[in-house]
């Protein structure tokens, strides 16, 4: 398969920067999403990547060849749009075998290659049908499949997934990922659901402004934001960023003091953090818990009972809203006082005024 | 009787009432190509009298039918196609490939239409003259093939902007040069929209008169220059100039009446899709 090297590819249209100079290596078979909210420049990166907008700076490699002046076809990548661009006048058959047709592949092969990636995606009893006879999962699979008998080096899908609804979506979410296994191709997939993300990649590229904000793995991205951008776009229900000042900077801790007066010590490393200084607590959900003391507190708002538990959101004042994961059972309700206690203080993280993450001490 | 009804009646009416007048014309030539001269400047006018066929009998002795009709099917039919073939690519690269001055281009083109023809006649002239193409069909050929490109280019660009951009993406992931493009998805998906402007060329084609008039004679002449030959300064023969045209006319009507599914399709393409 392939290995997708970019560096400093940016792409402007007119005195619009649309991408801004990403480095960015996809290792060969690996499961890479790029994620950002609309307008962030992940789908032109994808359509530079394919060769269907041409990088105005920057190299593009494939397998260590530049391809930047290679017409689309001929880079070997195949790619899958959000509206699947299926032909309309061509059938199942056609639309897949298609690619393999302008190759001058003779058409027993063509029937070959095309029966094998219909049976892949069960699609083998809709050879015949017109894109228009088609349910919108069926049709998802079509536009996967014409991508599969092409034997690409890599797969591109340009949010595949958004004109789904939600029960095909988490569906089809899950048949990609079997898929990526049993074909072990080098995928990049651009998506603004971070959802998708989180459960998909291998590694999660997170843009926005034209910029990489972070690349990292899921799990990594989700514990360790690099910056504000990223911990509030990481994460569902999000992350709760709680404005909070420097109280006291000891060597290995920093203290902060939070609203409502009561006061968290940090095992960061206090380089450039000064008392007085104002800063950012950052605070999964899952770390809260309602408790009879705690460094925050205030008055319950809303309750969303999800089943499995439930969501509280605490007005601590400020105009900032606290959420929290209780369990299912809790009695709680709304209009209570309650207080909100840390169930574990080494995952809290830190952000300086600028919005960067403050290192936690003994990692990077 | 509801309101509504009585408006449907009066607007039904009122339809019949502008139909009937704008075909009545063609109506009253179509009686007097059947009419002897006398017959057809009686007054007050006859709608009940012998038909006769001498008229037709005498067009064809002072004219070659035959040969103006097949010069007429190869000007029409052969700008048309050349028209196509040129417009299809300048179009296609209009819609998907705009530049900032995509625009300009294409009302430059059509500005061309903006003078009279009779403005660059005698240049025009001059140029045959020089290529030795007066009175020739090539020479009349690329003169209506012009005069057509521009509408062609226009409507060919807006049928093929209703294709979606990602479909032609699509096409580019999978290979397809820019005239399999056109080739294999262009011109099929907007199949409806490509005939009704092919229509519209042969039939505008058919029916020039200023150009085929001016720059050919016994030759290169259309059927536009039988009914042209036949308003004389002898004085007008109704009956003769009738049945003239009547047989001129006749082929494209014939035409537009088998096609007219086709062109009314096309030309509302966009708006039913």
């Amino acid at each position: 398969m392939a290995v997708v090297e970019l560096k400093g590819v940016s792409k402007h249209y007119g005195p619009v920067e649309a991408v801004k100079g990403v480095d960015l290596t996809i290792a060969d078979r690996e499961f890479v999403v790029i994620v950002g909210p609309s307008g962030c420049g992940k789908s032109t990166l994808l359509r530079v990547i394919a060769g269907l907008e041409e990088a105005t700076a920057g190299d593009l490699a494939i397998d260590g060849r530049r391809v930047n002046d290679v017409s689309p076809d001929k880079r070997g990548l195949a790619m899958v749009f959000q509206s699947y661009a299926l032909y309309p006048h061509m059938t199942v058959a056609g639309n897949m075998g298609f690619a393999l047709r302008l190759a001058r592949v003779p058409r027993a092969e063509r029937a070959d290659r095309v029966l094998a990636a219909a049976r892949i995606l069960r699609l083998d009893h809709l050879l015949d049908r017109k894109p228009k006879e088609l349910s919108g999962g069926q049709r998802q699979r079509v536009a996967i499949g014409r991508s599969i008998v092409r034997d690409p080096k890599a797969f591109l899908f340009d949010e595949p997934l958004s004109n789904l609804d939600a029960g095909l979506r988490v569906q089809m979410r899950l048949e990609l990922v079997q898929l990526h296994r049993r074909l072990s191709a080098t995928t990049i997939y651009v998506t603004h659901d971070q959802v998708e993300a989180m459960t998909m990649a291998d590694r999660i590229v997170v843009m926005n402004g034209g910029v990489v904000e972070q690349a990292g793995t899921p799990l990594e991205i989700y514990a360790n934001p690099r910056n504000l951008f990223v911990a509030g776009f990481i994460g569902s229900p999000k992350m709760n960023l709680v404005a909070a000042t420097v109280s006291t900077v000891a060597e290995r801790e920093v203290g902060v003091m939070l609203p409502g007066g009561g006061t968290l010590g940090l095992a960061v490393k206090a380089n450039g953090l000064a008392p007085g200084a104002s800063a950012t607590v950052g605070l999964r959900p899952e770390l809260l818990s309602l408790a009879s003391d705690g460094p925050l507190g205030g008055e319950v708002t809303v309750l969303e009972h999800l089943g499995d538990e439930t969501l509280v959101y605490v007005d601590i004042g400020g105009g900032t809203l606290l959420t929290i994961k209780a369990p299912a059972d809790d009695p709680v309700r709304i209009g209570d006082r309650v207080k909100v206690a840390i169930t574990d203080r080494a995952k809290v993280r830190l952000f300086s005024a600028d919005g960067t993450a403050v290192a936690v001490d003994g990692r990077r | 009787m509801s309101s509504g009804q009585t408006g449907m009646i009066v607007r039904t009416g009122l339809g019949w009432l502008v139909a009937t007048l704008m075909a009545f014309p063609v109506f009253w030539m179509a009686l007097a190509a059947f009419k002897t001269e006398l017959d057809a400047i009686h007054s007050p006018p006859l709608l009940f009298f012998r038909p006769t066929l001498e008229n037709f009998g005498e067009m064809q002795e002072r004219v070659d039918y035959l040969a103006h009709a097949t010069n007429s099917i190869a000007v029409a039919f052969g700008s048309t196609i050349i028209a196509i073939l040129v417009a299809a690519p300048a179009a296609y690269s209009m819609a998907f490939f705009p530049t900032r001055r995509t625009r300009g281009v294409l009302l430059w083109m059509l500005s061309t239409k903006f003078m009279p023809a009779v403005g660059v006649l005698v240049p025009i002239y001059l140029v045959l003259i020089w290529a030795g193409m007066l009175d020739t069909r090539t020479g009349l050929l690329i003169i209506t093939l012009l005069s057509n490109l521009p509408l062609v280019v226009w409507m060919l660009y807006s049928y093929f902007k209703e294709v979606p951009a990602e479909i032609l993406e699509a096409a580019r992931m999978d290979g397809a040069r820019p005239l399999q493009q056109l080739g294999f998805l262009l011109l099929p998906l907007a199949a409806p929209g490509v005939a009704s402007t092919a229509l519209l060329a042969v039939i505008l084609s058919w029916n020039e008169s200023f150009w085929c008039i001016n720059v050919t004679a016994v030759h290169a002449g259309t059927l536009a220059l039988v009914i042209a030959s036949f308003s004389n300064p002898e004085g007008f023969f109704w009956a003769k100039l009738s049945a003239a045209s009547l047989a001129s006319v006749a082929p494209i009507m014939i035409f537009g009446w088998l096609t007219q599914r086709q062109l009314v399709r096309g030309l509302t393409f966009g708006a039913v899709k």
